[in-house]
């Protein structure tokens, strides 16, 4: 395929569960990392993941000597009488030189918009925010300069929303899709205790446990709860509630009640998204490590190139990097997929 | 009761937030005008809008003699809204402006700003910050997301009274728990959202799921997931009203909701005890336990005994 470039050279954005991952990123041609802190106020809330203010501050000075831009993911709701942690994380993102803040909370929002109005803002995926009023409410109230959207639109209702928002667009292209509307979501705290919304992890590896029986058969369990068993050679993606196998009465068989364990892989439809008025390819993965970031980034990186140089793109090598090794385009490519 | 001066709290029926027949549906809010102890009663689809149009030609009846019955009809708008379709249902229920609406996402939010309404439970309340911004553009009541603790509730209580916003719990009914934009109804029976046939009416409390060992773990109700639990906060509504909470909200299901509304109205007079309250809660005969870990911080499906208060 050979198109006519009708598009603005889209922003590649990557993850960083860690500063050695964000220099791998920005190494591999990504023109914006984000990343998180270690605590509850980052929706990867992950032991062993995320920066501290002194890491932060390093890595942004690392992005931008390389003229590659840095976002703080604050991204998860504050419980009341906690907001505290959450406001640092604000001043934080301002006072560090974070390129935006990625925000979701309504109350977060007004603190950063009122307290630091430099600070430019963008609204997280949890925000759930899918139809033009919703981010014109975020956008008229707090100023929100771009919106991550939930990975529920087709490309064309994207194209859509594009010509009916005051703001730019951060779409996801790779990587684990939760089925849920994020921020919408409380499976895993009806399981485990803990909240992902307001303590930014689902399915704690704590709660996590694996059995072997007899016949090499791994059962995973959650909590007290069973939400899959495979053959020991099968690909399993890590044990989420919405990503598990079930009974119901309208089936004969155990089967993948909400979706089955895929990843999310937009990139043939990457010239279609950047027509329909993405400014921003997001890949998903913090929890990953800097071996993966570096290569679905490389690959993105050329990927993006050639296109903008009106060539194909090739990103077969991508699939050995999918969960499981099997692949969606999820909601993105139409209807049929609801 | 040695607490005085707290009041004994209001009752809310939520929305039905399944699929039912239309008659179904009118002659349950017909009952519920004529027999139930409820001061305000939430009308709406709130799930899917596949399923608004199904109702719709009972809701004026309903809605006049619920009011006729002395109720509060309030107007819950969708909590999931993407297409042109969501976004007409929102426009439409925003424009009337004879009731108070109910707003269960951002759009709703746009559309109500500057006027009074409500917040329900799909909305992320979780702080004052919030609960302030909420107030400034117009909110009056807040229904908070079922997963609230009780100390977020007690926090919040004071912080929202201060607004002249009133805080509302979910004390009754499966707990709304997740949103998708895919219809698992329909993904069971090998169809999609657009082609579902409405094959959601034939769970009228929703479709259960059960884990690979048999244990009844969710239950499906379109683009919704639910605890298979039914919340029961009755044993905490001493607590609750302590805490400031002035409304206490009953999700409907297909068990006697009048039963349900004279148990909760007596408990809140005290005319019950939490043992007493529990026993006859138990009478029902429900298909599924009740359950209410979020309140204890606890998993939100499991159960913490009722503890003399």
């Amino acid at each position: 395929m050979t198109t006519t470039n009708t598009y603005q050279r889209p922003e590649l954005v990557c993850p960083a569960g860690t500063p050695a991952a964000l220099r791998a990123a920005v190494d591999a041609g990504a023109d914006t990392v984000y990343c998180g802190l270690q605590n509850d106020t980052n929706a990867r809330n992950f032991p062993g993941l995320n920066f501290t203010p002194a890491e932060l501050e390093r890595s942004i000075g690392y992005a931008h000597a390389r003229q590659a831009k840095v976002l703080l993911a604050v991204n998860t709701f504050p419980p009341a009488g906690h907001f505290d942690l959450w406001r640092e994380a604000i001043d934080l993102a301002a006072h560090s030189g974070a390129d935006a803040a990625i925000i979701a909370d309504i109350g977060v929002a007004d603190y950063a918009a009122r307290t630091h109005p430099n600070l430019r803002l963008h609204l997280s995926v949890q925000a759930g925010a899918s139809s033009p009023e919703a981010i014109s409410f975020y956008c008229e109230n707090f100023g929100i300069k771009r919106v991550v959207l939930p990975r529920m639109l087709t490309v064309a209702e994207i194209a859509d929303l594009h010509r009916q928002i005051p703001c730019e667009i951060e779409a996801f292209v790779f990587g684990n899709i939760g089925m849920m509307a994020e921020g919408r979501c409380s499976l895993s705290n009806y399981v485990t205790g803990i909240s992902t919304n307001m303590n930014g992890v689902c399915s704690p590896a704590a709660d996590v446990h694996y059995e072997e029986d007899t016949e090499h058969r791994l059962t995973t369990r959650l909590g007290e709860f069973v939400i899959d068993r495979f053959a020991c050679g099968e690909n399993a993606g890590y044990p989420t509630v919405c990503k598990g196998r079930y009974l119901c009465q309208a089936r004969t068989q155990p089967y993948y009640a909400f979706e089955e364990p895929v990843s999310l892989n937009l990139s043939a439809l990457l010239p279609d998204l950047m027509r329909a008025g993405v400014t921003a390819l997001k890949i998903e993965g913090r929890q990953r490590s800097r071996a993966y970031v570096k290569k679905v980034v490389s690959a993105f990186r050329r990927a993006v190139d050639d296109l903008m140089a009106g060539h194909d793109a090739s990103l077969s090598s991508l699939l050995a990097l999918t969960e499981g090794r099997r692949e969606t385009h999820g909601a993105f490519a139409g209807k049929h997929w609801r | 009761m040695t607490v005085v001066d707290v009041v004994a709290g209001d009752l809310t029926l939520g929305p039905v937030l399944f699929n039912w027949s239309a008659d179904r549906w009118r002659d349950f809010y017909f009952r519920i005008a004529d027999e139930a102890p409820i001061e305000t009663v939430i009308l709406g689809e709130v799930v899917c809008f596949k399923r608004a149009p199904i109702f719709q030609s009972h809701m004026d009846q309903v809605a006049d003699r619920l009011a006729a019955a002395g109720k509060t009809v309030v107007f819950a708008t969708l909590a999931e809204v993407m297409s042109k379709q969501e976004r007409a249902l929102i426009a439409a229920a925003c424009a009337d402006g004879a009731h108070m609406i109910e707003a269960n996402d951002a759009s709703a939010l746009l559309r109500l700003r500057g006027r009074p309404h409500h917040i329900g439970p799909f909305v992320n309340v979780y702080n004052e910050h919030t609960v302030a911004v909420l107030a400034a553009g117009g909110a009056r009541n807040i229904c908070l997301p079922p997963e609230a603790p009780a100390h977020t509730i007690d926090t919040l209580c004071p912080a929202a009274a201060a607004l002249g916003v009133t805080i509302e719990v979910q004390v009754f009914g499966r707990m709304p728990l997740a949103l998708s934009a895919r219809c698992y109804h329909a993904r069971a029976n090998g169809r999609t959202k657009d082609s579902c046939q409405f094959v959601c009416e034939n769970d009228p409390d929703g479709m259960k799921l059960q884990t690979l060992e048999e244990k009844p773990f969710l239950v499906v109700n379109g683009i919704q997931t639910m605890s298979s639990e039914y919340l029961n906060l009755a044993g905490e509504l001493a607590d609750l009203r302590r805490m400031g909470v002035t409304r206490f909200r009953l999700s409907p299901h297909t068990c006697d909701m009048v039963e349900v509304a004279d148990v909760f109205r007596a408990a809140l007079d005290g005319r019950l005890d939490a043992e007493a309250t529990l026993a006859r809660l138990e009478g029902l005969n429900l298909d599924a336990p009740f359950c209410n870990g979020f309140y204890f911080n606890k998993p939100g499906n499991t159960w913490v005994p009722v503890h003399s208060s």
